[in-house]
């Protein structure tokens, strides 16, 4: 008993004189600044910032070669701390979220075809260019909630992606991965959108979604500063879009949407269906 | 039974017997052509007739543009109604030459059949060019470029491809059995332009009476026929050359690397068609087949004919398809309906009904090694599959998937229904892409 | 009309293979053994068998409902690990011992690791190493198979290979005779775990499994012969102190060690030379625990 004590306390205490010795001889000098920097630092490493990860985005702006406002999921307090540290004057970019510029769920939107096969967007879209009949809109497969670092996307029942406003930190994965391009990085404070991201002429999208965007002019004609329209497509100009709420109850296919309203807490979490399945 | 085979590979049920006893019947020409401008690998083709024109057959209306690339044909004489996006079996809208049929089915008066002594070489793999003659296996490779190696790779060994190794289709088998003379004459030619020295026709062993047919007509001639074990998939180029000379491809490298060339049985026939009479690649054997179609043919179809037309000949469907599939079942392309039109490669169309469509839902991978063992070419297929759809490149690039050659084995048999395959062509689809923004940039 | 139509990447047919057919066959290749073990060993046997895979489909319902995922005991991987727990304890292990084992099977061996295809060891194996050093009295006592109805109860004794052992320290020769119960023990009167009692019995198993290709030849080929290879070396240099290969075949659990145990898919490798190679380590980790039953607790750790 005696001689197990003492020989694996033995073996212990070389062990421990050895590895204060290598700590010691051979620490690496790292700037103090640098660790603190990480210290406030979200920590998801997401990349948003441009760098693998969030320890390169530290070691650059301790090296002073890149702005402290790229670090979107950090926000305004992210930014605070770091000038703090590194002492000097900087002001948070204004914080953007991204959001889904769609409503066409399996119900709402024609299904072209039943898609068999790999869980992905993209690879969905390499067959007759998606599941669904309208080129733009949501695929519907959970590619962005997948690459979302902050658990801020779900996917509803019939097949829609929808981010929530709290949880968004504006990292952009979910912009990067999306094969239609229907998500769009908005300014937080901007709460009225079209969400649509059909081209075609409002005849054809009416044939194959119940809420697409038919380029009608309506919300243009009630709010002429709020909304612009490109290739039949509304789209909120979010830098004077303080009257755009008023051309909502106007929109004839309900694709403008308040998020304010349709969703007061923030949660992604969509209303229960209640609309009819699209007729084919 | 010591016939040999390559390593690797899968033994799906055939299903030939559907079509296998059907002689070659003429499809009736459809009310309307859809002639895509893009039916091979390359560069598509430029429209060089306007709406309102008359074409004759054989006349060109698409030409090529670089040396990957060839030329498109008129299926039939008539009048060209439209140059527009159509439906195209790659699923989207592609440029396509529509003609309306005149009925009298008239022969361009440029095509002139020539006297094949008299011809040389050039001048022979310049008429394959102009006729527009691709692979005809399904890859749809300008057979052309493969006629014209650099010189320092010598050609020693011409394999002719009449395997047909995707369950469901016999239209080779047909042709094999009907035209032996016209494949025959093909090889001959293409043995000259490419100063081969040893000529092997490889045929599979559930063929016996091609075999048999082959042999009679190669008896005291230099074409020797090797009949090869049955197995999936024997058809693709690599794998053919494994089973018939034991050598293998070099990763990333071509057939002409270790002096071997392949070509389709049907190519050969086109060649003979070209280089004899002058005339271009305008039909093809196509084999309509599956349970969902009334009546199973081999059909000789013109290029350009609507898939809903050959149905109609086929005598329509016995129920509501659940997959339309162009090819074969398992490197075949889903169509979303019959407005498509059939294109140089299309060497089948395989009606499945709902109930015949493989729906299994996705489980864990067991690591059953399934897949390992079925890989023609010695990847592991789960290991690059799970690489590349967590878009882990650099590892999948190691891993050699760009080697993978899409043959579905690994999908066929995996237990738990991943779809490895699509997940690969995923990953090889992301690095391409990612070599290309690399090299811009 | 186009509603109704499929589209999926190729190919459009599929083997008709799937988990649950592959997991099923692997229980039906394990029956056999089971027969014999209850046969001779009698209700006890049965009670650890039933135990054992009842505890492991149970574990792993609570802990898929506990993380919210969809119940897949269905697939029979739960069943199988509960089925090999089973084979590899003592037929007079007490009720609470087989149950301790299911749970750590599945809860830790299995379900940690996130499920089906992800853990790193074979769970079963894992039970038995945690309950191995958490119980090594219950674990190591064997007793002699008795038929059912013959009125004796089982009687404590030691295996061959411990028999051998204890010899060879004693004396440094092997016992006299030990060889003679090899044709018996091969069809089913080894004393030890539940599973090794009929080689015969666990050898027509994975002849089933090879007729069904669940089972390659590469990892048991390997495994074993490498046995044989140098069993037979020593065998040759000294048979008065080390027994034939013959007697490590039969005795020892080499079987149920080479085709059930170490052939476990989720956690070997997948390439062939990989296979090979595995089945040579294999022996590394039999011989090193003395190859005595012992080598499992090594298996999994490769």
């Amino acid at each position: 008993m005696l001689a197990a004590i003492l020989s694996l306390g033995c073996i212990g205490l070389i062990a421990a004189v050895a590895l204060g010795f290598a700590a010691k001889k051979f620490a690496v000098e790292v700037d103090p600044r640098e660790l603190a920097a990480l210290e406030v630092l979200p920590g998801a490493n997401c990349g948003a910032c441009g760098f693998p990860g969030c320890g390169g985005y530290a070691k650059a702006l301790v090296a002073g070669s890149i702005d402290l406002n790229q670090c979107p999921p950090g926000g305004a307090d992210t930014v605070a701390k770091l000038a703090n540290i590194l002492g000097v004057e900087a002001s948070a970019a204004a914080r953007e979220i991204a959001v889904v510029l769609c409503q066409g769920d399996n119900r709402k939107a024609q299904v072209k075809y039943h898609y068999l096969g790999l869980e992905d967007c993209t690879a969905a879209q390499r067959i007759a260019d998606g599941p669904k009949v309208c080129p733009g809109g949501c695929v519907g497969l959970g590619s962005c909630l997948r690459a979302c670092p902050f658990d801020a996307i779900e996917m509803t029942a019939d097949g829609l992606a929808v981010i929530s406003r709290e949880k968004c930190t504006g990292c952009r994965k979910c912009v990067a991965v999306c094969p239609r391009k229907v998500i769009r990085m908005t300014p937080y404070e901007s709460v009225v959108h079209v969400l649509c991201n059909s081209h075609d002429k409002g005849a054809l999208v009416r044939k194959y979604c119940q809420v697409g965007c038919i380029g009608c002019n309506i919300c243009k004609k009630t709010i002429p500063d709020a909304y612009k329209i490109e290739n039949f497509l509304a789209e909120v100009v979010y830098e004077q879009d303080a009257e755009a709420a008023e051309a909502i109850s106007k929109c004839p296919t309900k694709c403008i949407l308040d998020f304010s309203v349709a969703y007061p807490d923030g949660s992604a979490q969509l209303p229960a269906v209640t609309d009819k399945p699209h007729a084919a | 039974m010591s016939l040999k085979t390559f390593a690797g590979g899968i033994h799906p049920p055939d299903n030939k017997e559907w079509s296998a006893h059907k002689a070659i019947e003429d499809c009736p020409l459809p009310a309307e052509f859809i002639v895509p401008l893009a039916q091979h690998i390359g560069a598509p083709s430029v429209a060089c007739v306007e709406v309102g024109q008359q074409v004759a057959k054989g006349e060109e209306i698409g030409s090529a543009k670089g040396f990957v690339s060839v030329p498109v044909h008129a299926p039939t004489s008539g009048e060209v109604v439209a140059v527009e996006n159509r439906p195209h079996p790659w699923g989207t809208l592609l440029p396509a030459v529509v003609i309306k049929p005149d009925g009298e089915d008239r022969w361009s008066t440029e095509l002139q059949p020539a006297d094949p002594s008299e011809l040389s070489a050039d001048e022979m793999i310049e008429k394959v060019r102009l006729a527009g003659v691709v692979g005809m296996g399904g890859a749809a490779f300008p057979a052309h470029v493969k006629m014209s190696p650099p010189p320092e790779k010598k050609i020693n060994t011409l394999i002719f491809n009449g395997v047909e190794c995707e369950p469901y289709l016999t239209a080779d088998h047909r042709m094999m059995l009907e035209e032996p003379e016209r494949i025959l004459q093909g090889a001959a030619l293409l043995q000259y332009v490419l100063g081969a020295e040893q000529v092997v026709i490889g045929i599979e062993a559930n063929k016996p009476d091609a075999i048999a047919l082959f042999e009679k007509h190669c008896a005291g001639t230099p074409v020797e026929v090797m009949p090869l074990q049955v197995k999936y998939p024997q058809g693709a180029e690599k794998q053919l050359i494994a089973a018939v000379t034991g050598k293998e491809v070099p990763s990333g490298g071509l057939p002409m690397d270790i002096g071997v060339a392949v070509q389709n049985v049907s190519t050969a026939a086109a060649i003979t068609d070209a280089v004899l009479y002058g005339r271009p690649l305008i039909e093809r054997i196509c084999t309509v087949t599956g349970p969902a179609i009334r009546e199973p043919k081999n059909l000789r179809i013109r290029i350009g004919t609507p898939l809903s037309h050959l149905v109609e000949v086929c005598g329509g469907l016995v129920e509501e398809p659940g997959k339309i599939i162009l090819g074969g079942p398992m490197m075949g392309f889903t169509q979303l309906g019959f407005d498509v039109p059939t294109t140089r490669g299309t060497s089948g169309l395989l009606l499945l009904r709902a109930e015949d469509v493989v729906s299994q839902p996705e489980s864990p991978c067991i690591r059953c090694a399934r897949c390992v063992q079925a890989c023609p070419i010695n990847l592991l297929p789960t290991t690059v599959a799970a690489y590349a759809r967590r878009d882990l490149l650099a590892e999948a690039t190691e891993y050699c998937a760009m080697d993978c050659i899409e043959c579905g084995s690994c999908s066929y048999v995996c237990p738990s229904t991943i779809p490895l395959v699509q997940a690969i062509r995923y990953g090889k689809a992301a690095i391409l892409a990612k070599k290309r923004s690399s090299q811009v940039s | 009309m186009s509603q109704q139509l499929y589209l999926s990447s190729s190919p459009h047919i599929h083997s008709g293979e799937t988990t649950t057919k592959v997991m099923r066959a692997v229980i039906y290749s394990l029956l056999p053994a089971c027969g014999v073990a209850v046969y001779f060993f009698g209700p006890s046997a049965l009670s650890v068998l039933l135990i054992a895979t009842l505890g492991c489909l149970a574990t792993e319902v609570v802990c898929q409902r506990l993380m919210g995922q969809p119940v897949t005991i269905a697939d029979g991987s739960a069943a199988i690990t509960g089925i090999l727990l089973a084979l590899n304890l003592p037929p007079t292990s007490p009720w609470w011992l087989t149950l301790f084992g299911a749970v750590v099977a599945i809860a830790i061996g299995k379900q940690v690791y996130g499920g089906l295809g992800s853990n790193p060891f074979n769970p079963a194996l894992v039970a038995r190493v945690v309950l191995l050093i958490s119980f090594p009295v219950q674990m190591t006592t064997w007793s002699a198979p008795a038929l059912v109805g013959s009125g004796l109860d089982l009687v404590t004794t030691a295996t061959p290979l411990g028999e051998w052992k204890n010899a060879v320290m004693l004396t440094g020769e092997m016992p006299t005779g030990l060889e003679g119960g090899l044709p018996s023990y091969f069809l089913g009167t080894m004393p030890g775990s539940i599973g090794e009692v009929s080689a015969l019995a666990l050898l027509l198993g994975a002849a089933y499994l090879f007729y069904r290709r669940i089972l390659t030849w590469h990892i048991p080929t390997a495994f074993v012969g490498t046995v044989i290879l140098l069993s037979g070396l020593f065998w040759l240099i000294n048979p008065a102190k080390y027994p034939s290969p013959v007697f490590h075949m039969v005795t020892g659990g080499l079987i149920l060690g080479a085709f059930f145990m170490a052939t476990d898919m989720v956690t070997t490798p997948v390439s062939t030379r990989g296979m090979l190679l595995f089945g040579v380590g294999c022996w590394l980790c039999f011989i090193s625990a003395g190859h005595a039953p012992m080598c499992f607790v090594a298996v999994p750790t490769l």
